[in-house]
């Protein structure tokens, strides 16, 4: 058998790699097609009420109760959404929840970035003790203090107010003061400590050097608080009565009664109320890295 | 100007006072909130819990009544039966469920930031949206389920208005909900250093080994902390029974909280209700303990010494 044969019918580093290569992205992409039948139908399912959701907000009445199903409107009614905008008074529901999730913002900005300032930067007796009372109130459920809350409300004459939806935030909120003191510990004391030496003051250490430099986590908890604020439920279901003073979420609960006819209206209304949180979650996303990053380069 | 307090008030450790003024300052918003907003309104609720009071007329005190009346009504066992099955039935499925996509999803699939999307996203609307969508997809005439089941020649049940089906329907529901707890164990997961797997796989662990002796013990902080926050979430279900079905069909799904709601602002009895805000913390907090105290057993904190 001649060498040069031999040498022939042996593949070339060049045919080994190549092949090699191939082999892996076949590899590749019989992994990816497993973990996609796997994620896949769930994915799906959890799509299925969105999708359901907005073909129904576009149907008219009879499609609704149609034998057969009919799953997709043939013609998709967009005046829907305007009728159910009106029936709905969404207007006022939305102004309200404008008004008091923003300044719940302004509220929990100021008080809670103070607070884990103090938490996170000065050194002074009881600082642990009264941070793991912090977080307990996290812990408390809201039934324990909601009748009294409610009474004294009452008394003050609040009920009907957006008072005790407002005012309370404005004395802290336990997970603010944690994620903020959090980010805190991540910047390096050495600004700090620079600027104490120059003669700056606590407070000036904290509004000239620290806020800038944790305006990333300032706006998380800006985002936090007021998708918190515009979903609650519980706040205005408790404290609001006339109709003109309602939100958004308590709004959405005068028309559950009307079933039997309005689906494509509630559907809508449904759709309706959504909007601002998934906008915010989808320009949130990309805060919410920055975020990361940011206190990743500095670490 | 508080320099000059904090050098008023102390020598040598001017700085410190200064401190410690700067620090109460920062801390003062909280602090009076703290008291008036959380220590006062739970002693006052606690006093309350022995009148029978109504706020406006009626004021007196009845001592334990209210505690034995309680437990003596069939209504409240009925309510924490609801709330004990839901609770247990809930947050296991929906831990197991979360586990299990946060695994496949950290497989560095392709598309992850869809993949997350997808499934966080029912967490960002609100839970009454979320309750009004539902009610309609259990809608046993015109609503999604049924329909697809009717695409089958199934007859769908009544869901929401059979008493057998009401508070399964509630747990099926839950479960659209579990994107936040995906993304807390992908975050868990994805910080379990890569060295571990490696040297597991060195040492002849299979896939299911590294899953079992890695990841679990890795993240058992992860899954303690996660599976306590949503049990507690879990025992003070109310919005998805007082919007989807008023605690029926026949008190299906009378939820504690709901049962308290009634009695405070339908009954308008404030004092027994104060009472069974406390009997509920108690049970909170009971379970609470006992998962910790459970939790030595197999959740592993790195730095502990083996066993």
């Amino acid at each position: 058998m001649s060498t040069q044969s031999v040498v022939e019918s042996a593949p070339s580093a060049l045919q080994t790699a190549v092949v090699a290569r191939k082999g892996n992205l076949w590899r590749r992409m019989l992994r990816q097609g497993w973990l996609f039948a796997l994620v896949l139908p769930g994915a799906l399912l959890f799509l299925t009420p969105w999708v359901w959701m907005i073909l129904t907000a576009g149907k008219e009445s009879k499609l609704i109760w149609q034998i057969p199903p009919v799953w997709i409107p043939p013609v998709y009614r967009w005046q829907n959404f305007i009728e159910a905008w009106n029936k709905g008074n969404f207007s006022t529901f939305y102004t309200n929840t404008t008004l008091i999730s923003l300044l719940n913002v302004v509220a929990v900005l100021f008080s809670c970035s103070l607070a884990a300032y103090a938490f996170a930067r000065i050194n002074f007796p009881g600082r642990t003790a009264l941070f793991v009372l912090v977080l307990s109130t996290m812990m408390l459920p809201a039934q324990v203090t909601l009748i009294p809350l409610f009474m004294i409300f009452s008394k003050l004459g609040w009920v009907n107010t957006f008072n005790p939806l407002v005012l309370p935030l404005f004395f802290g909120d336990a997970f603010s003061i944690f994620l903020l003191r959090q980010f805190l510990l991540t910047i390096p004391r050495e600004l700090d400590e620079a600027a104490l030496l120059d003669g700056c003051s606590r407070f000036g250490v904290f509004f000239r050097i620290l806020v800038p430099q944790i305006t990333a986590a300032l706006i998380v908890v800006a985002i936090y608080q007021f998708t918190y604020s515009w979903n609650d439920f519980f706040g205005p279901l408790i404290y609001l009565n006339s109709p003109e003073l309602f939100t958004i979420t308590l709004g959405l609960t005068r028309f559950m009664g009307r079933t039997q006819t309005d689906i494509q209206y509630l559907m809508a209304m449904t759709v309706i109320s959504t909007l601002v949180p998934i906008l915010i979650f989808f320009f949130m996303q990309r805060t919410f890295l920055q975020g990361i990053v940011i206190s990743g380069i500095k670490g | 100007m508080i320099a000059s307090w904090g050098k008023r008030l102390g020598g040598s450790s001017s700085q410190k006072r200064q401190d410690l003024i700067t620090a109460y300052l920062c801390l003062l918003p909280w602090l009076i909130g703290f008291l008036a907003f959380v220590v006062g309104p739970m002693l006052f609720s606690l006093g309350l819990s022995f009148y029978e009071s109504d706020l406006l007329t009626t004021n007196y005190f009845v001592g334990l009544d209210n505690y034995q009346e309680l437990f003596q009504e069939e209504l409240f066992w009925q309510s924490l039966k609801v709330t004990f099955i839901y609770a247990f039935a809930a947050v296991p499925l929906g831990t197991a469920l979360a586990l299990s996509i946060a695994t496949l999803l950290n497989q560095k699939i392709a598309g992850l930031g869809v993949w997350r999307t997808i499934y966080y996203l029912p967490t960002v609307i609100s839970g009454v949206a979320v309750s009004l969508l539902w009610l309609q997809i259990f809608n046993p005439r015109a609503g999604l389920i049924n329909n697809f089941l009717s695409l089958f020649g199934i007859q769908g049940p009544a869901w929401l208005y059979d008493s057998t089906w009401a508070l399964p329907s509630l747990i099926i529901m839950s479960v659209w909900g579990v994107g936040a707890n995906i993304l807390l164990y992908l975050a868990g997961l994805q910080s379990i250093p890569t060295p571990l797997y490696e040297a597991a796989t060195i040492d002849g662990a299979n896939a299911w080994h590294r899953f079992r002796h890695v990841t679990i013990p890795m993240l058992s902080p992860t899954i303690f902390f996660n599976v306590t926050i949503s049990l507690i979430g879990a025992f003070q279900f109310f919005t998805q029974p007082l919007l989807m079905t008023k605690g029926g069909p026949n008190n299906a799904t009378l939820s504690m909280v709901l049962f308290l709601y009634n009695k405070a602002f339908k009954q308008i009895r404030f004092g027994y209700a104060s009472a069974l805000a406390w009997v509920l913390f108690a049970i909170i907090i009971s379970f609470t303990l006992l998962f910790q105290y459970s939790s030595k057993r197999w959740v592993y904190y790195e730095g502990e010494s083996d066993k």
